[in-house]
């Protein structure tokens, strides 16, 4: 399944320098050097609140660069966060669904925002077997993990080159997470770049390239490499 | 700008067929309204065919920030809001496909508002084009204003009363044009609406170019 556009540049997807990122007044990223070349597969790992979530929003041009250079994709965070945006997918804690409209509502409505084809749609509902019953199912009364499959439908449908996942196993059963991980190794298999961040070590450290530790705001690279790892393409 | 308006209304309305809260609640608010004034206003019939028409266009208000408050609070559940922002829309086009949302709604509880009046007040009808073309112009001022103020007050922890506290200052002017309007309209005087039509329409300019270069930098710090 062809699910992103390929990556064709040398330059690194991710490049921070010196990164600042503040919520408020505290600074959630207190400096982050951090490289992350194309088809790579990369695990932040940390405590809670050590900055993987404010990391990847910081990636994904949600939160505003404060201080140091920040360039993911080839744009400049620091002067256009906007304009990474609609090339990045995002899935976070919270589902970015409307409980209303139903499975397959939710999916065309984000797929066509990012100007998707109706066929990445039905390639989409039917990867994450959501094209049955539960394509005319109000979101409201999914599950859990049937509302994290939704929000997977429609990040895949977007073909975004830049996948960043928090928690993505959470709420979902076991073939769900193994569905989740196909997920992202066809997806970097076919150009993508993938950034995570997990408290499944086990599953995730399987299917991580490298792994970088994220603590107090800043990263460094972590001293035991993924078993997937080949050359530490995250510095 | 408009492939991205229309698909936001139309993801509005849909929203809205599904949860039918203007139906059963903003509509049923807004008839609640009526009755009151009438209950009130009743023993001098003579007041209340005069105040009609403002009236109709304060209930039409009151009503407005309801549906203006369901349009926000639809992207404020689940970080609907962060996943508007990633999606690559136009925020122009966001902010006049939550215009055209409020509008239509806004259209269709009019008319039925006009019914009520109708059968409460006793009002004799008449000026039609006038009366059409007063209710598209104001709310198009009220929608746009509305929408505008919305995406301020909709990352606040107290929207729901900030909301009506920026808002209907601002409106001020929009209610004085279509009582105005309307008055000339019952009272079969139409060319002396016209003017107050016109006023209106600038108003309803100046909120929808505010709200198409205001309304990203608002939705980002909101």
């Amino acid at each position: 399944m062809e699910q992103t556009r390929p990556a064709l540049s040398p330059v690194p997807v991710v490049h921070l320098r010196g990164a600042v990122a503040l919520l408020g007044r505290f600074p959630a990223l207190a400096g982050v050097d951090l490289d992350i070349e194309a088809r790579r597969i990369v695990l932040l790992r940390g405590a809670n609140g050590a900055g993987k979530t404010t990391l990847l929003r910081t990636l994904a041009g949600l939160v505003p660069v404060a201080g140091g250079e920040a360039v993911v994709l080839g744009v400049d965070l620091v002067a256009d966060p906007r304009a990474v945006r609609h090339r990045v997918g995002l899935l976070g804690h919270a589902t970015g669904l409307y409980d209303e409209l139903t499975v397959g509502d939710n999916v065309r409505f984000w797929a066509r925002a990012a100007g998707a084809d109706p066929a990445d749609v039905e390639r989409a509902l039917t990867r994450l077997g959501l094209d049955g019953r539960l394509r005319t199912v109000a979101v409201g009364r999914l599950s859990a993990g049937q509302r994290r499959r939704t929000s997977l439908a429609c990040l895949i449908a977007r073909r975004p080159e830049l996948w960043l996942l928090d928690e993505p196993h959470a709420g979902l059963d076991q073939e769900g997470r193994d569905l989740v991980d196909t997920l992202v190794r066809e997806a970097v298999a076919a150009g993508a770049t993938v950034v995570l961040s997990s408290h499944e070590l086990d599953r995730s450290l399987q299917l991580a390239d490298s792994v970088i530790t994220v603590a107090g705001g800043v990263v460094r690279p972590d001293p035991s490499p993924a078993p997937g790892a080949n050359d530490g393409d995250a510095r | 700008m408009i492939r991205d308006a229309l698909l936001i209304a139309g993801k509005d309305l849909r929203l809205e067929l599904r949860s039918r809260v203007a139906l059963n609640q903003v509509l049923p608010f807004a008839l609640l309204v009526l009755v009151l004034f009438a209950f009130a206003l009743d023993p001098d019939k003579s007041v209340l065919t005069q105040a009609t028409p403002g009236l109709y266009w304060i209930a039409v208000l009151f009503s407005a920030l309801l549906a203006l408050q369901r349009s926000f609070a639809i992207e404020a559940t689940d970080g609907n809001r962060d996943a508007l922002r990633l999606s690559g829309l136009d925020p122009a086009g966001i902010f006049l496909g939550k215009v055209m949302a409020v509008s239509a709604q806004l259209l269709v509880l009019e008319a039925l508002l006009g019914v009520g009046v109708a059968v409460l007040y006793t009002s004799r009808i008449e000026g039609w084009i006038l009366l059409a073309v007063t209710s598209v112009v104001a709310t198009a001022s009220i929608a746009a204003a509305g929408t505008l103020y919305g995406v301020l007050a909709a990352g606040l922890r107290v929207r729901e009363t900030l909301l009506p506290l920026l808002l209907l200052p601002v409106l001020a002017p929009v209610l004085i044009g279509s009582t105005r309007a309307f008055e000339a309209a019952l009272n079969g005087s139409p060319s002396e609406g016209w003017p107050w039509v016109g006023l209106m329409s600038i108003f309803a300019s100046l909120y929808v170019v505010a709200g198409i270069f205001g309304f990203g930098p608002l939705l980002e710090e909101s």
